[in-house]
């Protein structure tokens, strides 16, 4: 078989496979238990630190 | 010893600059020699005054000095690009403006690619670069690494907007569209990507934020996808080491679908991966709310950096590019409205419980307005990729009021309002001189945008249909010449668009200077988390 249709056979079939199934996975992850939490937290990194950087021994943030 | 590698670089890069400009086989190449020398031997003259001078150690803040270079570049680029876009807009009306004294240099051919890259990649670009420093230090808690790598960043990227400019006039160009610039400045731009990239790395290594903010993710595909769209897009082949002209690798379809393949994702990655980074950050900022669903946006980003890839191919319908090809590209632009709209809903729905802010914010009405072009834009884009809408609006003016709406609507106006959140927070001022300006760039803008996209679209489709109207024995009805009379009071109404869309960004331009200059400042001296010293 030549490079293009090797390639072009293992494109259709297990990459597609593949990418598609990380695609879903990443969907599953995000809606796992507990998350809805952790990312509240996270989607606040834009309201803590505007002024300076954190120091470098960080007291344990009030979550 | 490092300054003194450094002077030694800098001299031999002056000497070798110098010989190549004599050597040079065309005026381009001459003209981007003498640059190079100038600037290599005046970095070289700046580094001997300083060499062995006592170093600052770095401090425990956040580097903003670079971030303050870059928005007063991206304010300094966005105005001449939407100058020469204004201009080239009356040159099509008025062919008459294509001065025969400027003949070679400043007419229609020459300005246009100095008109794309002076928005997308000098106003666009220093924009993408300003406010990834800024944000990536703020949602890392970091200060950026690599020392003085990001003032490399910062000039080496603008030394490749001057040369790309240069190169335009004076006609070194590979026509790639979006990728005009010729083999040399294409390595030049290669090794500043790196440093940036390496920047952003290193920083996110020594975040102090456990987890990487979504922006950053945005910020990040963009670099690493620019990166390989630019580096499989310019492979050519130089045809003498002393002159600007280069041969590419790819011919024929495959040359074409990789330039789409490179020119689409350029759009996907550079104009709304990047711009969603800064949407991320600045729409959040500014409505002081956290961004409506975390979960969306991670989806948000997958769906995108997935999905935009494969959409290339649309632009090749009806040509020699496989049925398969574009029929894969089309059914891709398509799905691709999904995470779009979701991005877009995600970033209006942070305003739930603060729409009123609306009434009194200006700056914030700037966003939400760029989010609504980004929705139209990304709903008018996937029908176009449709092949029968394409067979229709291919090769008109349609594609260019698209453009402009996605590029005028969504990345000008995302970009005005970070604009005008980080002047006074890098300048430390209360707020904006005057929220009136900020009103009458909103509306002189917005305005601008519905004249430009509006005429387009009258016009698009009207030339579409001459161009397809035959009559009764299947003769074409119209001339090629008859659809351009026909088109003027069209490209007049755009040009008048372009005015009030440059007007805005002037008083904008005014605004911003007036901040810095006369702006209230901050009521309290020092920010309360200041590490003691």
């Amino acid at each position: 078989m030549d490079t293009y249709s090797l390639l072009r056979e293992f494109a259709d079939s297990w990459m597609l496979l593949a990418l598609f199934s990380f695609f879903v996975g990443v969907v599953f992850w995000v809606m796992r238990p507990g998350s809805t939490r952790t990312y509240r937290d996270t989607a606040d990194i834009p309201f803590r630190h505007e002024d300076a950087p954190a120091v470098d021994v960080q007291p344990e943030e009030t979550r | 010893m490092w300054d003194y590698v450094k002077i030694a670089a800098l001299a031999v890069i002056t000497l070798l600059a110098a010989i190549a400009a004599s050597y040079a086989r065309d005026i381009a190449y001459q003209v981007h020699a003498v640059i190079i020398m100038l600037v290599a031997g005046g970095l070289f003259l700046w580094q001997v005054r300083r060499a062995d001078e006592p170093r600052k150690p770095s401090s425990a803040e956040y580097m903003d000095d670079v971030v303050r270079f870059g928005v007063i570049a991206t304010a300094f680029w966005g105005v001449v690009g939407f100058l020469v876009g204004t201009f080239i807009a009356f040159q099509l009306a008025f062919p008459g403006l294509n001065i025969s004294i400027l003949d070679g240099i400043g007419n229609f051919g020459r300005l246009r690619p100095l008109h794309t890259s002076a928005v997308i990649f000098a106003f666009g670009g220093n924009a993408l670069i300003a406010t990834s420093f800024y944000v990536l230090q703020r949602t890392t808690a970091a200060r950026l690494w690599g020392g003085n790598l990001a003032w490399f960043v910062f000039w080496g990227y603008n030394l490749f907007i001057v040369l790309a400019a240069t190169g335009y006039l004076l006609g070194a160009t590979q026509s790639k569209e979006y990728a005009e610039p010729e083999w040399y400045v294409d390595i030049w731009l290669t090794v500043v990507w790196v440093a940036y990239l390496l920047i952003y790395m290193g920083t996110l290594m020594k975040r102090k934020e456990p987890h990487i903010y979504v922006a950053n993710w945005f910020y990040l595909s963009f670099i690493v996808t620019v990166a390989m769209l630019h580096l499989i897009n310019n492979l050519s082949i130089p045809v003498s080491i002393f002159g600007s002209k280069s041969v590419q690798v790819f011919s024929g379809v495959q040359d074409a679908m990789v330039q789409w393949w490179y020119g689409h994702n350029a759009v996907g990655f550079f104009l709304t991966a990047g711009f969603l980074g800064m949407m991320y950050y600045f729409v959040p900022k500014q409505a002081e709310r956290p961004v409506y669903s975390y979960k969306l946006s991670i989806i948000h980003f997958w769906a995108l950096i997935f999905l935009y890839i494969w959409a290339g191919p649309h632009h090749l319908h009806y040509t020699a590019l496989p049925d398969w090809a574009s029929t894969l590209g089309m059914v891709f632009s398509i799905i691709l409205w999904m995470p779009s709209w979701g991005g877009m809903i995600n970033g209006l729905m942070t305003l739930q419980g603060a729409w009123d802010k609306l009434r009194t914010d200006p700056i914030l009405r700037m966003m939400v307005v760029s989010l609504a072009f980004y929705g139209m834009s990304t709903f008018e884009g996937p029908m176009m990729s449709i092949k029968a809408v394409n067979s229709l609006s291919h090769y008109t003016d349609w594609t260019i009021g698209h453009v402009h709406s996605g590029a005028l609507g969504w990345n000008g106006m995302v970009t005005f309002g970070a604009l005008y959140f980080l002047f006074p927070k890098l300048w430390n001022k209360a707020g904006i001189y005057s929220s009136k300006a900020v009103n009458w760039h909103f509306w002189l803008a917005t305005v601008g945008i519905v004249l430009y996209a509006a005429s387009m679209w009258v016009t698009g489709i009207m030339e579409g249909l001459m161009w397809r109207e035959v009559d009764a024995n299947g003769f074409l009805v119209n001339t090629f010449a008859d659809t351009v009379e026909a088109k003027f009071p069209m490209y007049v109404v755009r040009g008048l668009g372009g005015v009030l869309y440059l007007t805005g960004s002037l008083i904008m331009a005014w605004n911003l200077w007036m901040t810095v200059a006369k702006g209230e400042p901050k009521e309290e001296a020092t920010p309360a988390m200041a590490p003691a010293e």
